[in-house]
This record gives C-alpha cells, structure tokens and sequence, in this order.
C-alpha cells in the first residue's frame, strides 16, 4: 500500500526556510487555502503555516552542533488524530496514506490537534477550521503539470535538496533508499504513531592526516632551500695541509 | 494546555447536572424502598429536575464556544465508532431528554405502576427513566472523561483516575447542590443528601489527590531527544520558526507562570474538598445557606480544578516550543 | 479542504523573469491567475538555479502586493520638515520639470554638486553611465559599504573574485573551507552546491566567530575571533612553506612568486621588480620583463624562458651588484614570525588546530590531485594535455570583508589560494566571465580635477582600478575630488566608493558642499549607514541661513523606507515582477564558471499606481538634460525607453558592444558583440530570459594563462590584452604606494599627515594589524566584538517588512555566548544595555553556544524605525527589534583628522569591528513601559497614495473583488 512522506536530511539542510514559504505561496491560493495571517503588519504577527524550521544549538561551546530542523506534517501510518475526530472530517486517504482535513467537515473543536503528539495542525483562525500538510496533494496528481513539477511545494524549492518526496513503502524507492543507508528516523517512536516522514541525521567526512604524510620525496623545499655554498675564497683544507 | 472556559464550563456544569441527577434519583430510590421519607416529588424530583436540565443547557451552550462551526455540530454524532467526542455528544442530549421525561413524569405525577418487581415493589416510568438516566450519566461521565483520559500523548489525562475523578467531583457537586435544593424543597431528605455529598467529596480527594500524586511522579515519556531525534544530553531550541507566536504556542500552553498554577492547585484543594466538606456536614440538619455556599464554593472550586486539569496537562508537542529568536 | 478555492480559476499563465529578491537574480517562473500572481517558483530550465528557489524568492507575492509600496511621486510639503512625513502627491510632470531645472542648472555650473549614490549595484551599467554623462564624479553603488574589500583583495590579487566574478568550484573540490560569514552572494547556486559536496562525500570546515546557517552543516566549525582572520590565514601560510605544502609548479608558473624583487634599501626601486628594459607603452597588462634566479645557470633569466627554473627561496645578487630576493622569498620572511602559537594568541583557536587546518589543506590539495582530460595551451605556448586540480575550495565574502583590515587578510586567503595550486582549477576556485581581468583591471578613474566640467561628461569612469598614485583622482594639492573621498590618499583602492560616508562627508562640506543628492534603493537613514542617529540629524541640519545643508534629497524607492521621510522628492520604483532589467556583462552579470550568462527581466504585471522603474528615470532625465548618450546630435530623443535602450545603446557607433550579450546582430545570430537586435527582447523571452554561452571544454579553466581562453576573450572585447594574468603573490601596485610615501620615484607623494597611513598599510605583502576600531579602542573597557549578519530568509530583501517572511524573523535580540552572559548576570531573555564608545542599545539577550566567549552578534536590519515600512508603530521590529548601527561610528579619529571608519586600503566600511561591554538594565528601567528598545524615533505616518494595511491576510491569488 503507497505511503507518500517527506524524507528530510538534516545533513544538508542550512535552514533557509524556502521550504516554508515556498508550501505558504502555494497552498494559500491553492486547495487548502487560504492560510491566513493575522496582524501580517503590526504586532506580533502570527499566520497559518504548514511547516517550520526551527533551530537548536546541540552540546556546549565550542562542541557546538547547530541543527536546522524543518518540522514537518509526519502523514504517519497509525494517525492518532483520525480516529478521534467526531465527524469524519480528519482522514487518512488509503489510495496514498495522506492524512487530510475535509474543511466542509471540520466543526473547529481542535481536538484533533490534541492527539496529534508532534502539533502537526494548526486551527486557521479566520475560517476555523483545522489546517495541515497535504503534501500539495492539488500538485502531485495534477497531470497539466509536468511530471517534475508533480511534487510538493516545498520539496521543489528546498535549494539543498534536503527533502525527498516518495513511498515509503516501496523498498525501491529513492526515499526507503535514503532511509535505509543514511539512518533514516522518524520522530517520537515511543508512541507507535509510525510517522511516515523520517529524517536522515547529521553525517561527519574527517581526514585523516598521517604523520609521514606531511614528509614527501617531492617535497619542493628540497629543491628550493639552499644548502649553504661558502665562497670560493674561504679557507679548506688544501690550505693547511698536503697529505 | 490550554485552559479554555467553554469547556471547563461545559465539564463542570454537566457533571453538576449529572450529579444532581443521580441524587435525585438515588433519593428516589431509597424512598421506595421506603429508606427514606417520601419528599414532594412534585417540587423536589420535577423542579430538581429541572435544575439539572438548565445546568445541561448551560453547559452545552458554553461547548458550542469551544467550536470553530457550531453550526455544523450536528456533524459529530458521526464517528460514535471511533470519537469518544462523538459518543459524548451523542449521550449528552439523550441524558438530557431522559431527565426531561423524569422531570416531566414528577411534574405531571405520572406513576402508572407498569409493572412489579419481586417484593412487590411497583415501578413507574419515573423509575424506569430514573434507572436509564442513571445509566445515562454514567455512560456521559465516561464519554467526557475519556475525551481525555484516552489521549495517551497526555500521560497526565491518560489513567483510569480521569474517569473516576470526574465520576466522584460531578457526584460531589451535584449531590452538594441537590442537599442544597433538598433544605429548600424537602428538608426530610438533607441529611441524607449532605451526608452522601460529604462521603463523595471525601472520596473525590482521595481520587484527585492520587491523580495530582501520580502526575507528580510522570516522567515524560518524550523528550527533546526523541523529539528531534538527536541523541545529546544538552540540547537547546533557540527559533521555533516564527515569533508572534501561532496555534501552537496558544492552544497547548496555559501561558501563566509557575506560581498562578501552585496557587490555582491549593485553591481548588480547599474550595472542592476541606471548605465545602465543613459546609456539607454544619448543613446536615437544613441550613440552606450553608449547604448553597458549600455548592458555590465547591463549584467555584470545580472551576479552579478543571483549568489545573487542563494547564497541568503537557502536551509532548510543546518540546518543540521553547525558545524563540 | 477544497473549500475555499473551488470556484477559482486555475493557473491562467506562467511567465518567466528573473527574481530581485536579493542579489542571487535566479531564474523565476511567475503563475498568475486572472493577472494576479498566484505562484513563483524556479525556473527548471535556469543555469542558476536550476528550479530551487529560497524563502525570499518565494514570498516576492508579498512584495509585490504590500502595503509599504509608494505608488504616488511626493514632495516635501511646504513649510514641513525634513523628517516629519508630510508630503504631498506630484504627477511626474512636475517631477522631471523640477529635476531637469534644478539639475541643468548644476550641470552648467560644478557638475560634482550632483551626487548619485544607489543601493542596489546591479543597475550600474546605466547609473554609472548616467553619472559620467552628467559629468560628476560623485558616484558610487553600496559595494564600498558592503564587500569591496573582497573584490579588491581578490581582484589585485589573482585577478577575480568570490563575488559574482568567481567562486568555489564544489563540484570537483574535496575540501571546504568557508572563513566568516558568506550566506550572502550567490546563495541558491551555493546551496545547491554545498549539499551536492556534503553528499558526495567532501569534507566542509566552517571558520567563523557564529555558527549559523551554512556553518550550522559544516563537518567541522572552527570558532575564531571576528577580525583575526588574516592572522590565522598568515599562520597556515607560514605552516603550508614550512611543510613545504605548497605547489611549487604552480607558484614557478603561473605566479609572480620567482620574480626577482630589488632588496637594496636605499635604491629609489627598492621593493619593485627588477625588469629587464623599461617599458616603453603604457598599457593595461604586465609585460614579461621581470626576472627569475635560474637553478640549473643559477643566474638571472628572463621569466619563463623555456628550461629555466627558478629558485623560489634564496637571496641573490645581480651583476651590477644589486641585491635581489624573489617574491616567495619575501613571503617566507614575512610570515616566520606568524607561528600557529602567535596566531593562536589572537584567533582564540589552538595552534594545534591551526596546524592541522594547514595540513588538511595541503594533504588534500596535493595528494588528491584531479586530472581533467582537457587539452589546453598556456600563455608561453606550452600544450598541456590535462587540466590539473589541487581539490581545495575556499569561499569567504562580508565576514572577511568588513573589517578595516580585511584588504590584507582577503590577500592573505588568495595568496593561500594560490600557495595551494587551486585558482580557475577544478575543484577550486574558478572565475566567471567578464572575470579574469588584468591586475588591476583597466578601468580607471580621471585623475585630475579638471576632468570635471560644466556641460561636460566626466572625462573618465566614476570608479575604477588605480595601478599607482597617479591614477588617483585627487586634486593638485592631494586633496579629494569626489564627495565620498574616494580614490584619494585616505583610501586610494577605494574601487566601489565610500558611499558610507558621503552624507556625513557632505554635511559637514568636508572636502565640499553639494546640491543634491540622490539616492537610489539604499536605506541610508536606517540600516545602510553607520551612526544612524547622528546620520538622520545630519540629513535634517540646516546652515545659518536656514537652507538645509544637503540643500536638496531626492529618493527613490519602492517602499515605505526609513529614508524616504527625509527626502525633499520621492520618486516611487517599481518591483522586480513590473520591469525590464538587465544583468549585464557591463555590471554584475549571472556568468557559471563554463562561461559568460547575462539575463533580463520582462514584466510580468502592470505597474502598480504611478510607479515608475528608475531606470525609465533617468533615461528620460538623460534626455531632458541633452546627456550626449542620450539625444542625437541634433539634441533629440534618442531612445524610446529603457528597453529601447537596452536593444540600441552601443558603446560606441558601431562597436556592437550593448547592455546584453545574447542575440545580438540584427536577427539575433550573434553572441557576445554584434549590431542591435531589434528582437532581441523577444529572443530572451523565449530563452528563459537568459543568455549562456558555454565555453569550449580547453577555455574552461586556467584562464588567466589560458591562451585560447584569452584570445578568445579578446576577439569578443571582453578584454583588450591577450597577456597572462601572474598571480600577485607581491603585489607592486600596493608597493608603489608605498614607494611614494616612503620618497621613492617619480609619482605623486602622499600629504604629509597621510604618509606614515600609506606607508603601514600598503604592505606588497600581507601582514596582521589589529583593526582600526580596536587601535583606538580600550579592549578592557570593550571587552567584547560586535557583529551582525543577515538572515537567510533576509539575505539582501531590502523589504523585509514583507508579510510571510517578517514572521520568521520579527525582531531580533543580541546572542552572548551562555558562559560569557552568566558572568555578567545575564539571564537568557534579560534587557540590556550594549555599549560601545560611539553609543549604546537598549535589546534583549538570548543565551547562545554557538558564538565564540569574545564576541556577540545579531541579525542585521530586523529592527525597524516605529511606523517605517508601514508596519504599525506599535510593531515588534521597532520594539523588540534594534540595529547595532547605532554602536558603529562612520568616522575614526586618526591621522591627524577623521578618517572613515574603513579599510585604509579600499574604504570598504567596518561594520565588524566595533568592539563593545553589555550589562543588564538596571532594575528601575525595567518597570513597565521601558520593555522596548533603545533608542526609539517619533513613528513615520503612512504617506498620500499608499494602500492601507489590513490587520488580517487570507492571500487568495485572485482579484481582490
């Protein structure tokens, strides 16, 4: 059965957040819209939005990691905020494992986003109603578009590639792949919520440097240092003695 | 979370309501099997009826608060299977309409005996409604405690104590409200109700107390490790991703600092158990002042201990919500 | 879902153009609906960017649509202050009415009492030109308060730069060494290429006082000390000689690191290259006549004569007796002394380290060597059969750049660069057409003031590369003649201008007065200056008489900007999506390192209101001025308008040199030069608006000594010389500056007071000085450095007031290092003051492990003025938000008078060097009502014609009903 789910790589990701604005541009024209802003020029201004990078400073100086990491909508495969909806509006689609909100449904009572452990919803405050990641399901079927653009906003803009778009449950797929090599996890295991989106962790390249290394044959000081050459006047040998 | 007033007035009012009913009928009952004198059922059991059915009403108005489309609210009888939300507000008018019906059958004085139980006790529709509602304000205080106590994200809701608690605190209220109305309407039955409304309130401490004990001892069982997946004893979020903050920042922090919650905590300590309890027991013999004040005092407890519930509940997804830059 | 936007039309039309959301110009497809923009995304199809797009490109909806957007031309209301908003609407009628009489009239009189200062710098193939037309030399873009000393450093060194003009080649490079703060230029190609490196398997190290945003993915970060990175970068020079980690080859080849220097102190060319005949023609190259110490005869040789090889170390003695020392020989002795320990010392990084950063860099670059199949021929006419990497890659940009000894310290890294065999290299860094160039290029500035005349263009370039005191443009008694002082003694490789100070120059009529001033896209009454308050009072002083002292400020802008309160005119731009633009190969084109691209942008919307582009400004200025490039003889109208223009301007009657590259020849079968185009327009349309001409595969790299490469170059016009490109291991043009403030030879001298400035600073080879700030600085006073940077979500938006993206970043507090704060009682979130010598902010302070003990850093431009950008006064970039301009003084005192806060070098403006002390606020202002920042200014009013704000957005993509 399909499951389609962002594969996100904190290994790239610099935290620039296209992806964030890029799924806003996209999705408050599109289908799920509008995600509205309130306050958009005045204090404290707070809007709908689908995703968000965050930032956390992992250790202690200077054994510092800095992590930029994109929050993501998880779509998981066990959604605790479907079954508790009281009138059907929060679902699970089967064709393709996206969980959806039918606005027309959706009576605003928030619940849904209380049995969500990763606060995957958001409650959009003009038309109240719950929103979410739909993984741009109004772009990945919409065949007037080219199959390249068939994806979601956000994993088309992201400049380092960190976001990876596929089924998760095709073993084949370019994201079980990463998952798979590049220890992928998924968030909050301890729930059994299985979410399809997974994260790949922070991967180190060292060198290492050997101490012969740094000693060569070709080493070109040999050929620039020159060995002191006395003139030809100073004194040797052949001056004090005849054997 | 989010202490919000629609439903920590819906909570409360309706486990008044469900309380004051089952006094009512609990009275009835006793007074069949002639345990306790016959009030006038007229005022008593029609009127107190009555009240329960204004506290419902109000309670389900204050829930229509909670709702981003009220108007849509017919929709979430729909998914009884799976919601606990949806089982509640399928219970909840039905509750309402049997106390109706067992108000009305009091009020009209409609006791055909319908049928006779061995011992020769005659039953009328009073008591068959009696018996129903009863059944009914059971199945509501589960339906509206397992709203919560089944989201196992929230370790402080998720325990049998949520179920039990809001049983015995509607009970206590309720049954506080109805020795109050008895001293108004049939003082024979005070003493009766105010002894049972102390027994349940003395038990709604030991229920709330264990559940403020067992909280005390949770250990999260996420953490920011397991929540961004980094496994780093010092982790720490510096930018959330937005700072005029968002649904998240609102809907799952009480946003009140420490010292509010302790101070909230002792409040509804006192004003749900010790101070109503003093009230119930100098009221046992008619004093409808002080059984009124144990029941506003209690309620206004109530009031207090259903937003603790609530702020004291952490949300594990409020890890990812610390710090903004 | 569905329920909102099932009624609405779906994507009616997608448009290509390019995106100005920053300075990164990628390739933009523009979805609209009903001829509103519903959707921008990449462009798949862009060289640059090859469909990704960032957070500013894609929240340019916002810009567009913003309420911040002037759309009527103002005047200063009579009788109101400058300052006070108060304006009211003109038609643009009597705007170019105003403008032709008041600036004809400056025209016929002393054309350099006309000042021109933009901000954005991609424009300036025509404001330039529009300047020299003019005929004043008072004009200059930010770079000289952004990153010139990145370009000069680079530029005077091997001839191009990180910038637009080169960069790290990732593809090929196997290790990555980013020095400050570089999130800047180029940042989607950068992107994309950072995560292709990691993910191939390269190996990234991050030298940075923060670590942020690029440094946040490094594989290794290494914390230093704002400012000391050159002498870290001096410390790895010393280790890589003393290893003898350097590509000797290389160096013998392609640099000037054999060529014999004079050592005889007391010679007057002492310092300078030993040549073999002096040359007889002036010309923008470096003739072959210098000489090498042959190993094999061991004696003098004229450079590159075949079999020789020179000796690289070594002291020597010509036949006549002079002693002589090649260039690597100088270098050895200057960094001796620059041990790891010594550098350690001042970087805070453990010498242990340094060593093996130096190690990393040579192991790599010599032992991982890259072999391209490439046939190539070199300048001598040697046929080589494989392009050769040395896989090292450095890329530094403002983090380098901004401090007032950057020039040396950006030396320093190209001549490491080059010490590692890595330039226009696979795998290192590469350049980008019209890159690389002569050193130094050969545009120069006048260099006597008679060059400016009423009624006449400036008889030479606004700015240019000066080669040596004579170049400069000075008056006859060595005092400035441009209003930023540019080009003069006090900063003669001042190539971008000291666009930083000409307010403050201008205020004080210091070297002159002018008339008007203006101002194009820069900010300068908020986060474009230095002393930001002292700055707007300037703008607001008046004389005696009661004139103003900049008697008259005309701005131009799209937006709501703290500037535009001052001006006596506002003249109101258009945005990206409403104009035609070019990126130029005259200016800042979009070149790949495979070859020159230029690219333009076509609307993509109507304008907005009565929104003009600015280039539509001053094409029609040009004309009602009779500016010769643009009337006829006969004083008429020439062109129609700027794409008019852009299709028919020549450089020259014929040259067949234009503003665009592709398409040219009259039915666009032409690449480079060729007759106007009258569809050329048209032509990029249809190409993604972009032009990209790939060079063959042997013209790729090694360009400065690239024979095909160069001639190739010369045949289009791109250069005029064929000559190789050495690298400036030496550099004689910094010596010849300092020849004559020591005496020597026959060039122009330095004023007295400024001999001892040049004479320090114009080192030929690098050298570690502490920066200006901090020499007339009490560093236990001022124990800490202060430094900003720019979001990525920022990075070069000018509006960042723009509805989606001010969410992510709302205001902004200062991050202190946790260890540092706690020993101040600083608790994360607390109030405080930062204060430096030249003022002190009121913010707040958030607790960070990220930044090095010894210096604090914030978010650039976040902190707004109250009302600014039509944000509500009562908005947390105002409140919350603050600038650390107001701790950094746009003047320092020293050599006898006030010198810019700037490089003694190139003028570039030292914004990373102010040092500064925080403490908590004290407990009586922390009562209610002082929870803001400080300093707080009286809030802008919203000005006639502007749309009002809603308090709440549900952005739709369809017309507003």
């Amino acid at each position: 059965m399909t499951q389609l789910a962002l594969v996100i790589d904190l290994n790239v990701c610099v935290g620039c957040q296209a992806c964030v604005t890029s799924c806003k541009e996209w999705n408050t024209s599109g289908s799920a819209g509008p995600m509205v802003d309130q306050n958009p020029y005045g204090a404290d201004p707070t809007g709908t939005f689908f995703n968000r990078v965050q930032t956390f400073e992992v250790g202690e100086f200077p054994n510092t990691e800095t992590v930029h990491f994109p929050k993501s909508r998880p779509h998981c495969v066990e959604p605790p905020c479907v079954p508790v909806c009281p009138t059907g509006a929060s679902y699970k689609r089967k064709e393709d494992g996206i969980v959806l909100v039918d606005y027309d449904k959706c009576i605003g009572c928030k619940y849904c986003s209380w049995a969500c452990p990763y606060g995957a919803r958001e409650l959009d405050e003009q038309q109240q109603v719950m929103k979410k990641c739909t993984l741009c399901v109004d772009r990945i079927y919409d065949m007037s578009m080219v199959e390249a653009d068939r994806k979601p906003s956000c994993v088309k803009a992201c400049p380092t590639s960190a976001r990876l778009f596929g089924d998760i449950h095709d073993p084949e797929s370019a994201v079980s792949l990463a998952i798979r090599e590049s220890g992928g996890y998924p968030l909050m295991p301890e729930w059994g919520t299985h979410p399809a989106n997974h994260y790949l962790p922070r991967r180190k390249t060292r060198i290492k440097i050997h101490e012969d290394e740094l000693e060569r044959a070709d080493n070109p000081l040999k050929v620039d240092r020159q060995l002191p050459r006395p003139a030809m006047s100073e004194p040797t040998l052949d001056d004090v003695t005849t054997w | 979370m989010h202490p919000a007033f629609s439903v920590i007035f819906l909570t409360t009012l309706i486990g008044a309501a469900q309380g004051l009913f089952l006094a009512l009928f609990t009275a009835q009952s006793y007074a069949a099997f002639k345990l306790l004198p016959q009030p006038d059922a007229h005022a008593f059991y029609g009127q107190g009826s009555l009240l329960a059915l204004v506290l419902l009403v109000a309670g389900l108005v204050a829930s229509f608060f909670h709702l981003g489309h009220p108007e849509r609210a017919w929709r979430t009888a729909t998914k009884w299977r799976t919601s606990w939300l949806s089982r509640e507000v399928i219970v909840l008018p039905a509750f309402m309409g049997v106390v109706f019906l067992y108000g009305l059958a009091h009020w009209l004085d409609w006791h055909p005996v319908l049928m006779t139980l061995p011992g020769g006790l005659p039953v009328d529709p009073s008591a068959i409604l009696g018996v129903a509602g009863t059944v009914l304000a059971f199945a509501l205080f589960i339906c509206t405690a397992m709203i919560y106590a089944c989201l196992k994200f929230l370790a402080e809701w998720h325990s049998p104590l949520t179920v039990i608690n809001y049983i015995l605190l509607g009970g206590a209220s309720g049954f506080t409200l109805a020795a109050a109305f008895a001293a108004a309407t049939a003082p024979e039955l005070v003493g009766f109700l105010a002894g049972w409304a102390a027994i349940i309130t003395v038990l709604a401490l030991f229920g709330r107390g264990a559940s403020l004990v067992r909280n005390a001892r949770l250990k999260p069982k996420s953490t920011l490790q397991t929540a961004i997946g980094i496994k780093h004893p010092k982790i720490a979020q510096k930018t959330q991703g937005f700072m005029g903050g968002s649904f998240n920042t609102r809907e799952f922090f009480h946003g009140q600092p420490v010292a509010v919650l302790r101070g909230v905590k002792w409040f509804f300590l006192l004003a749900v158990f010790p101070v109503p309890l003093l009230f119930q027991l100098s009221g046992m013999h008619g004093g409808f002042g002080l059984l009124l004040t144990a029941f506003v005092v209690q309620y206004a407890g109530l009031l207090a201990e259903r937003w603790y519930f609530f702020a004291q509940a952490n949300h594990p997804q409020n890890l990812y919500y610390q710090s903004i830059a | 879902m569905q329920a909102a936007s099932t009624s609405i039309p779906s994507v009616q039309e997608v448009k290509n153009t390019t995106c100005y959301m920053c300075a990164c110009r990628c390739g933009i497809r523009v979805h609209l609906r009903d001829g509103v923009v519903r959707y921008i995304d990449g462009n798949p199809d862009h060289p640059l960017n090859k469909g990704v797009i960032c957070a500013k490109g894609s929240s340019g909806i916002m810009k567009q649509y913003s309420p911040a957007r002037l759309l009527k031309p103002l005047k200063r209301k009579a009788g109101a202050e400058r300052g006070a908003g108060e304006f009211e609407e003109i038609e643009w009628d009597e705007v170019f009415a105003t403008l032709a009489e008041r600036l004809g009239k400056i025209r016929a009189t002393d054309p350099k009492k006309f000042a021109l200062f933009t901000g954005r710098d991609q424009m300036q193939a025509l404001t330039g030109m529009f300047a020299r037309q003019f005929g004043t030399p008072n004009y200059a873009a930010h770079g000289g308060f952004c990153s010139v000393n990145m370009a000069a450093g680079m530029i005077y060194t091997v001839g191009g730069a990180c910038w637009e003009f080169g960069g790290p080649d990732l593809d090929r490079a196997k290790l990555f060494v980013m020095i400050g703060t570089a999130e800047d230029h180029h940042s989607n190609p950068l992107k994309i290429a950072l995560s292709k490196f990691k993910r191939d398997g390269g190996r990234f190290i991050s030298i940075n006082p923060v670590r942020t945003g690029y440094s946040a993915i490094a594989d290794e970060w290494v914390p230093i000390r704002p400012g000391t990175d050159g002498a870290l970068l001096l410390a790895i020079i010393h280790e890589i000689i003393a290893t003898g980690l350097y590509d000797r080859d290389f160096l013998v080849k392609y640099s000037n690191a054999g060529q014999l220097i004079n050592a005889k102190e007391t010679s007057d060319e002492f310092g300078f290259f030993v040549r073999t005949e002096v040359p007889t023609e002036e010309a923008c190259y470096e003739p072959q006549d210098k000489l090498w110490w042959d190993r094999t005869t061991n004696r003098a040789v004229l450079t590159h004569k075949p079999g020789a090889d020179p000796y690289l170390l070594g002291e020597f003695t010509l036949a006549d007796g002079t002693p002589v020392k090649p260039a690597f020989q100088l270098l050895n002795e200057r960094v001796k002394d620059y041990t790891p320990e010594w550098a350690s010392q001042i970087t805070g990084i453990p010498a242990e380290s340094i060593r093996r950063l130096a190690h990393e860099m040579g192991v790599t670059a010599r032992d991982q060597k890259i072999e391209l199949p490439i046939a190539w021929t070199d300048s001598w006419g040697n046929e080589h059969d494989t392009v050769t990497g040395n896989p090292v890659a450095f890329h530094a940009m403002r983090g380098l750049a901004a401090h007032s000894n950057g020039f040396q310290t950006i030396r320093a890294m190209a001549i490491l660069m080059s010490l590692l065999g890595t330039i226009d290299r696979p795998g290192g860094f590469r350049h980008k057409a019209p890159f690389p160039r002569p050193i130094p290029p050969c545009a120069r500035t006048p260099n006597d003031p008679r060059a400016v005349q009423p009624n006449r263009p400036l008889d030479g370039m606004a700015l240019g590369w000066p080669s040596d005191p004579d170049d400069l443009f000075v008056n006859d008694d060595g005092s400035p003649v441009r209003i930023d002082k540019a080009f003069s003694w006090e900063y003669p490789l001042s190539v971008h201008g000291l666009m930083h100070n000409a307010i403050t120059n201008a205020w004080r009529g210091d070297p002159y007065r002018i008339d008007t001033l203006l101002i194009f896209m820069a900010n300068m009454a908020w986060n474009s200056t230095m002393n930001t308050a002292e700055v707007r009072q300037m703008l607001n002083d008046k004389a005696e008489d009661g004139e103003y002292k900049i008697p008259f400020l005309v701005v131009c802008d799209a937006f709501h900007s703290e500037m535009t309160a001052f001006a006596d005119l506002i003249l109101p731009d258009t945005t990206y999506l409403e104009r035609h633009d070019v990126m130029s190969m005259l200016d800042r084109p979009i070149s790949e390192f495979d070859g020159p691209v230029d690219s333009v942008r076509i609307p993509v919307v109507p304008v907005s209101g009565d929104c003009k582009p600015f280039q539509e400004v001053l094409i029609e200025l040009g004309t009602r001025l009779k500016l010769p490039a643009f009337v006829t003889k006969e004083g008429e109208r020439k062109f129609r308008d700027y794409p008019d223009f852009v299709v028919n301007w020549e450089s020259e009657p014929g040259s067949g040199i234009g503003f665009l590259a592709g398409w040219r020849g009259k039915g666009g079968e032409k690449s480079l030069r060729g007759e106007p185009n009258p569809n050329q327009w048209e032509m990029y349309q249809k190409n993604n608006c972009v032009f990209h001409y790939e060079l063959p595969k042997s013209y790729q790299y090694m360009r400065n000594w690239n024979k095909g490469y160069l001639e190739w170059s010369q045949r289009n016009r791109i250069t005029r010389y064929a000559e190789p490109i050495l690298i400036h291991i030496y550099s004689e043009v910094l010596q010849r500056f300092r020849g004559a403030a020591q005496g020597r030879g026959l060039t122009r001298k330095p004023p007295e007071h400024l001999k001892k400035r040049i004479d320090t600073y114009f080192d030929p080879l690098p050298f570690y000085y502490d920066t200006l700030e901090a020499q007339v600085t009490d560093k236990h006073k001022y124990p800490l450095a202060a430094v900003t940077q720019r979001p990525m979500a920022m990075y070069h938006s000018w509006d960042s007031q723009n509805a989606w993206l001010r969410q992510i970043h709302t205001h902004n507090y200062l991050y202190v290092n946790a260890l540092t704060a706690r020993q101040q009682g600083i608790a994360d979130g607390d109030w405080i003051w930062v204060e430096s010598q030249w003022g002190k902010v009121r913010c707040m302070a958030r607790h960070s492990e990220a930044v090095e003990p010894g210096t604090v850093w914030t978010w650039n431009a976040i902190g707004k003025a109250a009302g600014a950008w039509n944000l509500t006064p009562d908005a947390n970039e105002s409140q919350k938000g603050f600038l650390l301009n107001h701790l950094i003084s746009e003047e320092l005192p020293g050599a006898g008078a006030r010198v810019s806060n700037s490089d003694p070098i190139t003028g570039q403006a030292a914004w990373y060097d102010v040092r500064v002390r925080i403490y908590k606020v004290g407990a009586g202002e922390t009562a209610a009502g002082l929870q803001n920042t400080s300093p707080q200014f009286e809030p802008m009013k919203p000005y006639p014609g502007m749309k009002t704000r809603s308090s709440i957005l549900a952005y739709l993509g369809i017309k507003p009903k």
